[in-house]
């Protein structure tokens, strides 16, 4: 089953190293990882998506936890949460599709953030699967370059991963 | 900050921080990135540097050091190949939960990442096999990182924890007030201390219940001092008990509850009341796959409950029913208070007793038998006469491979911190330079390191330490030309096919340890040996090397092959089947 984990990390250098490491070290899948400053600027906060069965799941939970510079961890599929991931496609916009090109992009409420006389850029933002779709729809040999921010996650609620 | 704060370099602050710990040894080895720090070290008498001859040699009698004590054990390096072959021994330290804070030098931070002479990535490289570690950029972190390091280091599961230090951060020009932060918080780090109440409760309502209970403990139950705590449940429960390779010693090895060792080499009578058992209480053990052997055939009757510090090591291979995470001794001191209130009373002897039946027909079985009679020294023969010789009282280190085996089932332990060796890592080389650290911690007691043949050639330069510091350890080597646990697997799984497992072209250790300033003997004949270890302890002020030759051809039994069940071992040959039914 996949999982979505957020932690909270010392701000130090090789703190993401240290959970990169635990992972090959260890076997675990990890599908995405994404890590930055959070308003206080000694911790970051780390989002990362794996798959694995409940023990492994709980293993690597501990595991992370078990990390000196982690200072807090929560499986954010144990409960509602919202999650986010942002993309930005650089897809072939040429006289003949560029029409149709724009129609998805509202559709799937992106924006153009970059045109040029032959192509767009398109942002995205959303769960992983609406990134996935609008990929599908985009007419086959299109597509110039994808890239994702992998995704972030936040639990529905007034509590927070807080200190 | 007291405002007439002593002013200190970089390279006084890590000296003045060691003699803040309480630290009595450094075991190191100088070089280009620690410079200032040996001069640190030269102006000061309160911690005493061990010279080593290899810095492998460093951290395994920094790790000796700490087994014996259960104090942090502290080794210091320089950067590069210093860094490098220390690591050998910060992962010997790591698999077996040892405290432990490496210092290595660095080269100076603007030349950090230019592959500069003597620079390796020392955080990159020992990241997997460290508790943590630190790169101290500034001077001014270098105090509050050093006791980071030791508070790491010694407490929750211990572990080593390495400090890389660059070599300008220890420049004697710069200098800073210090100021030893005794009262560390970290907001990332907390270790367990109590057990869950509920949780021991329900642990304790299984051991009630319990037909066919067992004790299996390990190493934990030594780095947590929770010895007597222990002895006291079992004598109490009446339970029998078992111990893996790290944890014996916590439990006196004479003892009748105790059935000896468990797992791959572990007694008849272990590995078959660990298949029948249904209430397993495994205390400071780690479920490790030399214990379990193929995880379906592991205890498939029991329930089991895990007293373990580190909430990682429950449930990781075998799945536990009653986990309590907390401190050995804190868990075993509850766990006590509600058995003597809970308990009946008739329950203080043997309450079990069918149970101890099975066990006790099992024990008939004489799994550890040898012949006794034969023309050569067995290697079991050695490792009692050993026993006799030394009445028991003895620190033993060991290095890896059949003569560590033969020592766990053939030296009973009565007390925690006497059986020294790498269980985890199996690091070849361990033993000689573990008694270092052994011998200097207590330097009235008997200490002896037992090796073989190719292992003790690993770290053989520590001879030399040994003669400048006087330590009169004895090395009893079991020499039988092979690597024997190789040879051994070789002949059981590869058709006698003793691939590169015949170490051709030894030394004569006796002309080795005495050019190296020591005395060495060489027995041959099983009659001649008691005499001449008497003789070898006898001699309290001198480095004894006491070549023993061993039957070649000895294996190791019971065993458990890699990959079989628990149940499914090969005793010795000498044994018939018949007895076995």
């Amino acid at each position: 089953m996949r999982h979505i984990i957020a932690v909270l990390l010392e701000n130090e250098a090789g703190a993401l190293s240290r959970v990169a490491g635990l992972f090959s070290a260890r076997g675990y899948n990890i599908e995405s990882l994404t890590v930055a400053p959070t308003d206080d600027p000694t911790l970051s906060r780390m989002t990362l998506v794996t798959t694995g069965n409940e023990e492994i799941v709980e293993q690597i939970k501990k595991q992370l936890n078990k990390l000196i510079d982690t200072v807090k961890l929560l499986d954010l599929t144990e409960g509602p949460h919202i999650e986010r991931e942002m993309m930005m496609i650089k897809v072939r916009a040429e006289a003949g599709n560029r029409e149709e090109l724009k129609r998805l992009t509202d559709i799937f409420r992106a924006k153009i953030i970059d045109v040029t006389d032959s192509s767009y850029v398109v942002e995205l933002t959303g769960a992983s699967k609406k990134l996935d779709a609008f990929i599908d729809a985009v007419p086959k040999g299109l597509i110039v370059e994808v890239v994702r921010s992998g995704p972030t996650g936040i639990a529905r609620g007034e509590k927070g991963l807080t200190l | 900050m007291e405002p007439n704060a002593v002013q200190l370099s970089g390279a006084e602050i890590l000296v003045q921080a060691l003699i803040d710990e309480g630290v009595q040894y450094v075991f190191g080895y100088p070089g280009g990135s620690v410079l200032h720090i040996y001069d640190a070290l030269f102006k000061q008498d309160q911690v005493k540097h061990i010279l080593v001859r290899h810095e492998q040699g460093a951290t395994h009698a920094a790790d000796g050091y700490a087994r014996a004590t259960g104090k942090c054990g502290v080794c210091l390096v320089t950067s590069g190949p210093g860094a490098t072959n220390a690591v050998t021994g910060i992962a010997t330290a790591y698999m077996d939960s040892i405290p432990l804070v490496c210092i290595t030098g660095q080269v100076p931070t603007p030349v950090i990442g230019s592959d500069a002479f003597q620079e390796v990535d020392t955080v990159g490289i020992t990241r997997p096999c460290v508790k943590h570690n630190f790169l101290v950029k500034d001077v001014r972190d270098l105090a509050v990182t050093l006791r980071k390091a030791f508070y790491i280091a010694t407490t929750g599961r211990p572990g080593p924890v390495v400090v890389d230090i660059p070599k300008d951060v220890t420049d004697p020009n710069v200098k800073i007030p210090y100021d030893y932060p005794r009262d560390l918080r970290m907001r990332s780090y907390h270790p367990t201390d109590k057990g869950h109440l509920g949780q021991i409760k329900k642990a304790l309502e299984l051991m009630l219940q319990a037909k066919r209970p067992i004790f299996y403990t390990g190493g934990g139950v030594v780095l947590g001092e929770a010895s007597a705590l222990l002895t006291q449940l079992v004598r109490l429960s009446g339970f029998p008990i078992t111990s893996t390779l790290m944890g014996l010693g916590a439990y006196p090895g004479t003892d009748p509850q105790f059935l000896g060792m468990l797992g791959m080499h572990g007694t008849y009578e272990a590995n078959m009341a660990m298949h029948e058992t249904d209430v397993l209480i495994a205390i400071g053990a780690r479920f490790d796959d030399r214990v379990t052997g193929k995880i379906e055939h592991f205890c498939p009757h029991a329930k089991v409950v895990h007293i373990d510090v580190d909430p990682s090591s429950i449930s990781k291979n075998v799945r536990v029913d009653v986990p309590v995470v907390g401190q050995v001794a804190s868990v075993l001191t509850d766990l006590l208070r509600l058995w003597k209130e809970q308990a009946p009373a008739a329950s203080a002897v043997r309450p079990v007793a069918d149970w101890w039946e099975k066990i006790e027909a099992w024990r008939r079985v004489d799994c550890l038998h040898y012949d006794r009679a034969s023309d050569k020294i067995k290697p079991q023969f050695a490792v009692e006469t050993l026993y006799k010789v030394t009445h028991g009282d003895l620190y033993l280190t060991s290095d890896v491979g059949q003569h560590q085996m033969f020592a766990a089932q053939f030296y009973p332990f009565e007390k925690p911190r006497r059986w020294i060796n790498s269980g985890g890592l199996g690091t070849m080389g361990f033993g000689l330079p573990a008694a270092v650290g052994v011998q200097l911690a207590f330097p009235q007691a008997q200490v002896a390191c037992i090796s073989g043949d190719a292992s003790i050639l690993m770290c053989i330069q520590e001879m030399a330490t040994c003669k400048q510091y006087n330590l009169p350890i004895k090395v009893i080597l079991l020499n039988n030309g092979y690597m024997g646990m190789v040879r051994q697997w070789q002949e059981f799984f590869y058709g006698s096919r003793y691939s590169h497992s015949y170490v051709d072209a030894l030394p004569d250790f006796v002309k080795l340890a005495e050019s190296f300033g020591h005395v060495g003997m060489r027995v041959e004949r099983p009659g001649d040996l008691a005499a001449a270890m008497q003789e070898a302890f006898a001699m309290k002020d001198r480095f004894v090397f006491l070549d023993v030759v061993v039957d070649p051809t000895e294996n190791v039994y019971p065993m458990i092959a890699a990959g079989k069940g628990q149940h499914e071992m090969h005793l010795p040959p000498s044994l018939s089947e018949r007895e076995l039914a």
